[in-house]
């Protein structure tokens, strides 16, 4: 395979001493019309190969299409067309120019099959065709295929790209490409420890796993630098890995505590054993589905602001749902927290059943907005989009809900009736719509909880069923009835939890998490922060 | 003592059996029509899958009823819902046999399940069709295994990764859900990468809980494990629920298949419905059966469920494919044997050969287990899976694995003369491994 590669290599670097201006699209034509008669995957890279030798940038219109799966063959003719899906039918385009030439029903063309092999080999083909293309961002997805597939007759045409190279942090990743190159050539030794040096400066895993190669495949001083190398590596990625487990805690922790802020308000505050906590959570969940639906189907534009759109809906569902809960269940159960732990868990059955009734019991699919897509990276450390965006989220969740209860009338209300019930009603408060609307106020958190577990988690009817056993746990763990102590909870279960999922693994991390936790409890009852006062006994 | 227990619960049981078949017969000559089971769960984390095939199922006994019924009956459907709750699996399938006086019962998913429910159908002497991949080590007599072995998934998968084709792979993840499926499956496979030469060193094995849903440690280790110089893939047995959330996180941190390909097994089209699966191109899944497959059979069988269902948008998957299998051999058994009775039935399915989806023909083995062909199906923008490789002929189920040191010598004929699930060939006696 590498022989095969590095012949089209140099054919690619001597058609293009020969003809500058390129093969002519005839001859393009003619190898692109054998993807027609390729009958199996490597008669297909065999052409792919054909084609990235030509050297000429035409060809990635045919490939780029190839690699998406949109390259067909019509059965009449068994000419190549790219294709593209309008409606029933499949509109044709000429692979080179990319004008429309036709249509075409699904049963009239053959779809190209292409598998992984097949997508890598058009990857590195692509590579070494957009060395010199305008855009940085190509240049950058150039230089890093060919750092990951280094092959010596890579070198020159670096080489050339190098010297015409303008921007600094591009440049320096076409040198760490043309070093792994290097690495697997035949230039002398001092090359070589060049070339270890500059990509051991990298640091990443990339740049590890293309030491390990070389530290296996050489001897002598190179192999004694790759080691060096790699030692280096490892003690700078160790350091990234704690910073890691770090990170991936606080982002658990900010999954928990959106789960569980809205049951800090109805068992922490109020002293609900509320089971259908979690079917909240789901029906936020689902509230976000169905806008995505209406806006998917009648306004794509606002795409992106789905989520916005869905907040507010998700908290105004869920806290109705929980008004109607409290009102026609839960106040006739207060101080009987047996009864109401049973009734709350055949509530969360019912809402599970009608949502799989209405909406059916498979996942429903909730995107992703461009904005939570992906991720980027502090040094070696990837953070991703929608974990961040989460955080932000949780953090600013938990904020209002300090707000509320801190500074309102509102929260001073539900603050006073916690504290002491017959006496708040005896200055005038009434209690039972306190207590209505502090539950519907905690459905609704839970509600908007949804909308942003939809962004990680599947939208299925069981989807609460899997934070209701965390929630409590955060929020007994943190203190009942102390909105600080679930943020506290929250954020230390996470790091707990993640620092001893690698080595404990996750399944015996989440039984250690369990085990401290029932300790701590039998030290402290009460929690991290217990609330103090007279009424808190009763 | 133990011996002379078991002879008189055998008695009794025998003679339950028949006071059974005597008080029942009347009852069923009575109606016109022969029942049949449907143990799916309807409720409970299970619904997510199993409601699909109860519907299925709803819609094969109503095209077979349309051809007019069997045996000049019609057929009923008896629907009940164990609610995913395996103890209820079996109290269930129990009012199914002895209440209802099902014919056969067509159900369970989960291993689990199936555990629970084997000694009502052996007590009980009722038939069984089990449709899902397993990770078998089992044979029983009243149960039709029509879902894939280890053998004819798991092996044939690894062995596309390691070839040319499949990108050479030298390193492995098996990262499964912590159950008995996944467990004994990177057992079996464990010891199959072991016997072709694969270091204990380059094969990590990590296990997760039901419905996993924060994936970023374990994703992090994968994407280290697969910078060691070597090129990685990962097998997966993540069952369910958790594949929504893993998939999102290797979306998320780009983790290409080009890279580090993933391999699942439990994946269908029914799970990746919830799923945005372009950042996903190129994962692969092992099946029997993809919706995607371009023959006559499945064109119409596809067109019948969306008619059926009344929504063009559900997708087929390859529980129902062995559904559709399992469910003709029975009704073509029946044919044959000229009755429902359960008995002369299990001996009338061994041998009988229906058309599958995959323009081929499923056999029923001596060993209660079918022939399949293997497919290697890469994920597609579409949710759909495209075929990238398929096994040149029928692979026959092999229920106990020739890579576990105590079942490699285990057999399994269900014929007379051996009738037995556990024949031990190295000893030449019934009974060994899976007695109870």
């Amino acid at each position: 395979m590498i022989l095969t590669r590095a012949i089209g290599l140099t054919l690619l670097l001597l058609l293009g001493m020969l003809s500058p201006s390129n093969a002519a699209e005839a001859d393009l034509r003619a190898i692109i019309a054998k993807f027609a008669t390729a009958s199996n995957f490597s008669a297909t890279e065999a052409v792919v190969r054909e084609l990235a030798a030509t050297g000429d940038t035409a060809v990635e219109r045919p490939l780029g299409a190839l690699a998406e799966g949109d390259l067909y063959v019509r059965k009449a003719d068994s000419l190549v067309f790219i294709g593209k899906a309008a409606g029933g039918s499949v509109e044709l385009l000429d692979p080179l120019s990319g004008e429309k030439s036709g249509d075409a029903a699904k049963s009239e063309i053959t779809k190209i099959k292409v598998n992984n092999t097949l997508r890598r080999a058009v990857r590195d083909a692509l590579g070494t065709l957009t060395l010199g293309a305008k855009d940085p961002a190509a240049r950058i997805a150039a230089a890093d295929t060919m750092f990951k597939t280094p092959d010596a007759t890579n070198i020159e045409p670096l080489d050339a790209a190098i010297a015409s190279e303008t921007v600094a942090s591009v440049k320096a990743l076409l040198e760490q490409a043309r070093a792994a190159s290097v690495l697997v050539s035949d230039r002398p030794e001092a090359d070589k420890l060049a070339a270890v040096a500059l990509i051991g400066g990298r640091g990443d895993r990339n740049a590890l796993s293309l030491l390990t190669a070389v530290e296996a495949n050489s001897e002598g001083a190179v192999k004694d630098a790759a080691t060096a190398a790699i030692a280096n590596i490892n003690s700078t990625l160790a350091l990234w890995d704690a910073g890691q487990n770090i990170w991936y805690g606080i982002s658990l922790g900010s999954v928990l505590l959106l789960a569980a802020i809205g049951l800090a308000i109805t068992f922490g505050v109020m002293g609900v054993i509320n089971m259908a906590h979690g079917e909240m959570v789901m029906l936020g969940a689902y509230t976000t589905f169905v806008v995505q639906e209406v806006i998917r189907n009648s306004f794509p534009g606002l795409f992106d602001w789905s989520l916005v759109i869905a907040l507010p809906l998700a908290f105004s569902v869920a806290a109705l749902v929980g008004l109607v809960i409290e009102r026609g269940v839960i106040r006739f159960l207060y101080g009987r927290p047996l009864e109401t732990l049973l009734a709350t868990w055949g509530v969360s059955l019912i809402l599970q059943q009608a949502v799989r009734t209405i909406f059916g019991p498979t996942n429903q699919e909730v995107g992703n907005p461009s904005w939570m897509s992906g991720s980027f990276y502090i040094g070696q450390l990837a953070v991703t989009w929608n974990r961040l965006w989460i955080l932000v989220f949780a953090l600013g969740v938990f904020a209002v809900l300090l707000y509320v209860m801190k500074r309102t009338p509102w929260g001073l209300q539900m603050r006073a009736v916690t504290a002491n019930r017959r006496m708040a009603a005896s200055m005038g408060i009434r209690t039972p719509w306190v207590d209505a609307l502090t539950f519907a106020l905690g459905s609704g958190i839970a509600g908007i909880a949804g909308v942003a577990l939809s962004q990680i988690d599947n939208v299925s009817p069981n989807l609460g069923r899997g934070y209701i056993i965390d929630s409590f746990m955060v929020v007994v763990f943190g203190g009942v009835g102390n909105l600080w102590g679930t943020l506290v909870g929250a954020f230390s279960l996470g790091i707990v939890n993640k620092f001893l999922e690698p080595y404990a693994g996750a399944v015996l991390g989440k039984i250690v998490v369990l085990v401290l936790i029932i300790l701590f409890i039998q030290k402290r009852p009460r929690g991290l922060f217990a609330l103090k006062g007279r009424s808190v006994e009763a | 003592m133990r011996g002379s227990f078991s002879t008189i619960t055998k008695m009794f049981s025998a003679g339950a059996v028949t006071a059974g078949l005597l008080m029942s017969v009347p009852a069923r000559a009575a109606d016109d029509t022969i029942k049949v089971g449907i143990l799916h769960s309807l409720s409970g984390t299970m619904a997510i899958s199993e409601t699909t095939l109860k519907d299925a199922m709803l819609m094969l006994i109503e095209e077979q009823n349309a051809k007019g019924g069997l045996l000049g009956k019609k057929l009923e459907a008896v629907v009940v819902d164990p609610a995913s709750n395996w103890p209820l699996f079996a109290e269930k399938a129990r009012e199914l046999v002895s209440k209802d006086n099902v014919a056969a019962v067509f159900g369970c998913w989960t291993s689990v399940s199936r555990k629970s429910v084997l000694p009502v159908f052996s007590e009980l002497d009722n038939i069984l069709f089990y449709p899902v991949q397993y990770e078998g080590e089992e044979s029983e007599r009243n149960v039709f295994y029509t879902g894939a072995a280890p053998n004819q998934q798991a092996i044939p998968a690894v062995d596309y990764l390691m070839s040319e084709d499949g990108g050479s792979v030298k390193r492995w993840v098996l990262e499964g859900t912590d159950y008995v499926y996944p467990r004994t499956t990177n057992k079996i496979l464990e010891a199959y990468l072991k016997a072709k030469g694969v270091a204990a060193e380059d094969i990590m094995v990590n296990y997760t809980p039901f419905g996993f849903s924060d994936w970023q440690t374990e994703v992090a280790a994968i994407k280290k494990f697969g910078s060691a110089g070597k090129k990685t893939a990962v097998v997966s047995t993540v069952n369910g629920d958790a594949n929504v959330p893993f998939y999102k996180e290797l979306g998320n941190q780009g983790i290409k298949a080009e890279d580090i390909p993933v391999m699942a097994f439990s994946v269908g089209e029914e799970e990746l419905a919830g799923l945005d699966t372009a950042p996903l191109v190129g994962h692969l899944a092992a099946w029997n059966y993809f919706q995607s497959i371009d023959t006559p059979e499945n064109a119409k069988f596809i067109a019948d469920w969306h008619k059926f269902i009344k929504n063009d948008k559900r997708t087929t998957n390859d529980p129902m494919e062995a559904h559709y299998v399992g469910f003709n051999m029975w009704v073509k058994a029946v044919e044959k044997a000229g009755t429902t009775d359960p008995d002369k039935v299990i001996d009338a399915v061994v041998g009988v050969s229906v058309p599958n989806l995959t323009g081929g023909y499923s056999t029923m083995m001596p060993n209660h287990h079918i022939t399949k062909p293997v497919l290697i199906g890469e994920i597609q923008a579409d949710g759909q899976f495209e075929t990238v490789s398929q096994t040149s002929g029928l692979v026959m189920g092999d229920e106990w694995s020739d890579y576990l040191a105590d079942s490699k010598d285990l057999i399994s004929d269900w014929r007379a003369p051996l009738s037995c699930g556990n024949f031990n060939v190295a000893t030449g006696k019934c009974g060994g491994k899976g007695t109870n």
